[in-house]
C-alpha cells in the first residue's frame, strides 16, 4: 500500500501558498499563515488572523508564562507547534462580567481552587473553560491558534500579514 | 409539498419527482427536468452532491450540484433552482427556482440517495476507497448514507459531549493519516475537576475520519463553529455561501476555484498550505481540490442574522477592511 505523508507546518519549517488573482483583489481573502504571524510576535500578543463580526481566531507566539486571563465564554487552545502547558483555577468570585466578550487579562493570580493543568502538543486542542482563570506556559516556543470572541487585547495587523498583491 | 416514485425503470431505478422537478437514472447519468430545461449529470457526482446536501440540511447559502443545478438554504424551507446562477440561463430567462420546505425535499433527496446509491459505493469516501456507482441497480448502501452528522455542543472529548474515535467506535486510521501521531495531552485534574480539565487530539480525531468533504462541529465558541473536515479528491458541491467563510488549512494541501457567486465568472485561484489562513467572501462560489487526504478547518459564524445583516448593508461581504 503507498505510504503517503503528512504535512503539517511548524515556525521553523513551513511553506506558503497564496492568491493566484484572475479577475479579483487579493485582500478579499485576508491570506496569511499562522507560522509568520507567529513568527513575527511579541510572546503572547493576540494576533487576529480570522475574523467573523465579533468572533475571532487569534494566533498566540506562547513562549515563556503569560499572565493569568479568564474570558466569560468557552475559549479553545489548537495547538500548532511546540508545547503548551494550561493551567487552570477555579476562582472564589466572579472574576469577568457574563456579557463581557474575548478575554481580560487579570491583575494578579486569583484565588480560588487549582483545578489542574493540561500539557499539549502538536494538534491538541484544549478548552479554556467559561468564567475560570487559565495562565499560559511554554518552556520552549509554541505556536496557538486560539477560537475567541474579540477583545480588548485582540491586535488587528491585518495589512502586514495579509497578501495585498 | 410531497414527492412522487415511480416503478423501476428498465436499469432498476426509480424516478422521483417534487413541484415540477423531475428527477430520473440511468447506467451513468441522472436526468433533471423542470418546466424550461432539463440537465444532465454523471451520477457518481449526483450522488455525491445529494449525500453533501443531505448530511449538511441544504449547509450554509447555495450548494451548486454543477454550474446548473442546485439548492439555496433559506433555514426551514429552501428553494431547488436550475440555472438561477447561471449568467446564461438567466440572460436567456430559462432559469427555474422553486421553493419547498426543508422537510420535503429532504425526504426526496433521501429516497433518491438510497434508491440510486448501489452495494458497495460510499458517497461519502475518496473515488479510492470505494466501488463504483455506474451500472444497473444492484443492492443499496444505506448504512453508508445515514451516517449522523457530528455536532459538539462545547467541544469533542467533553464529558456528555460528542465522543473521541478510535478503532473501537469504528474509526481506524486513514491510509491517508497513517503517519499522524496518535498521542493524547496530559492531563491532570485535581480531585472533582476531572469533567472540566479538558483536552483532546484534534489531528488524531481528524485522522480517523472516515468521510471527505463533510464539515462536523468539533468545537463552540457561543456562534462560532469550528468545522474540521478531512478532503480528498474534488469538494462535489460547488459552495456559494452566505456569508463569510474562513479556511484554516490544517495539513498538506487544497486548491480552491473561486468564482462570482451569481455568474460563475472565474475569480481566483486559492492556494493552501498547512498553516495557512484564507476568507472566502460571502459573494464568490467555491471548489476545492486536495490531491492527498488532508485536514482542513472550516470556521463558520452560524449566526441567524447574518444573511439580513448583509442584504442590509450592516455586514459586509467582505471578511475584514484594511
Ligand atoms: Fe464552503
Amino acid at each position: 500500500m503507498t505510504q503517503y505523508t503528512t504535512v503539517f507546518g511548524s515556525l521553523d519549517d513551513y511553506a506558503k501558498g497564496g492568491v493566484e488573482v484572475i479577475d479579483d483583489d487579493p485582500k478579499y481573502y485576508a491570506f496569511s499563515n499562522m507560522f509568520e504571524v507567529a513568527g513575527r510576535a511579541a510572546p503572547y500578543e493576540k494576533v487576529a488572523v480570522a475574523k467573523n463580526l465579533e468572533y475571532v481566531l487569534e494566533v498566540i507566539r506562547a513562549e515563556g508564562t503569560d499572565e493569568w486571563r479568564a474570558a466569560p465564554h468557552d475559549e479553545f487552545a489548537l495547538v500548532m507547534d511546540g508545547t503548551l502547558q494550561v493551567e487552570l483555577i477555579d476562582p472564589d468570585d466572579g472574576l469577568v462580567d457574563s456579557e463581557a466578550q474575548g478575554s481580560v487579562a487579570l491583575a494578579s493570580e486569583p484565588a480560588g481552587s487549582r483545578m489542574g493543568r493540561v500539557t499539549a502538543g502538536p494538534g491538541h486542542m484544549a478548552l479554556l473553560p467559561a468564567g475560570k482563570a487559565y495562565r499560559l506556559h511554554s518552556d520552549g516556543v509554541a505556536v496557538v491558534l486560539l477560537q475567541t470572541i474579540e477583545g480588548p487585547d485582540t491586535v488587528h495587523r491585518w495589512a502586514e500579514i495579509c497578501q495585498t498583491v | 409539498m410531497t414527492m412522487t416514485q415511480t416503478a423501476p425503470n428498465a436499469s432498476g431505478y426509480k424516478s422521483f419527482a417534487i413541484g415540477e422537478f423531475k428527477f430520473s437514472r440511468d447506467e451513468y447519468f441522472v436526468t433533471v427536468e423542470w418546466p424550461t430545461g432539463s440537465h444532465q449529470m454523471a451520477i457518481d457526482q449526483w450522488l455525491r452532491c445529494l449525500q453533501r446536501d443531505i448530511a449538511w440540511g441544504f449547509f450554509y447559502g447555495i450548494v451548486n450540484f454543477d454550474s446548473v443545478i442546485g439548492t439555496m438554504n433559506h433555514y426551514g424551507n429552501v428553494d431547488m433552482f436550475a440555472g438561477r446562477f447561471n449568467d446564461a440561463y438567466r440572460r436567456a430567462e430559462v432559469d427555474y427556482s422553486e421553493n419547498f420546505e426543508h422537510d420535503d425535499l429532504l425526504g426526496c433527496f433521501k429516497a433518491m440517495l438510497s434508491d440510486w446509491t448501489n452495494e458497495g459505493y460510499d458517497p461519502f469516501a475518496a473515488p479510492m476507497e470505494t466501488g463504483s456507482a455506474f451500472g444497473p441497480s444492484r443492492g443499496h448502501n444505506d448504512e453508508a448514507i445515514s451516517r449522523r452528522r457530528v455536532v459538539a455542543s462545547r467541544m469533542v472529548g467533553i464529558p456528555g459531549d460528542e465522543p473521541l474515535r478510535s478503532d473501537e467506535t469504528g474509526h481506524p486510521v486513514n491510509r491517508g493519516f497513517a503517519d499522524v501521531a496518535q498521542d493524547e495531552p496530559i492531563i491532570e485534574a485535581e480531585p472533582g475537576y476531572e469533567g472540566e480539565v479538558c483536552a483532546f487530539n484534534l489531528f488524531a480525531y481528524l485522522s480517523r475520519s472516515d468521510v471527505t468533504w463533510n464539515p462536523s462541529v468539533v468545537s463552540a465558541c457561543k456562534e462560532s463553529l469550528y468545522c474540521p473536515t478531512t478532503e480528498e479528491f474534488i469538494l462535489p458541491v460547488i459552495h456559494g455561501n452566505d456569508r463569510v467563510e474562513w479556511f484554516v488549512q490544517l495539513s498538506d494541501e487544497i486548491q480552491w476555484d473561486v468564482e462570482d457567486r451569481d455568474t460563475g465568472a472565474k475569480r481566483a485561484r486559492v492556494v493552501m498550505k498547512a498553516g495557512d489562513v484564507a476568507a472566502m467572501p460571502a459573494d464568490i462560489r467555491h471548489q476545492g481540490y486536495a490531491p492527498k487526504r488532508s485536514m482542513l478547518l472550516v470556521w463558520e459564524n452560524g449566526s441567524p442574522r447574518i444573511p439580513e445583516m448583509i442584504a442590509k448593508g450592516e455586514a459586509s461581504v467582505h471578511p475584514v477592511d484594511f
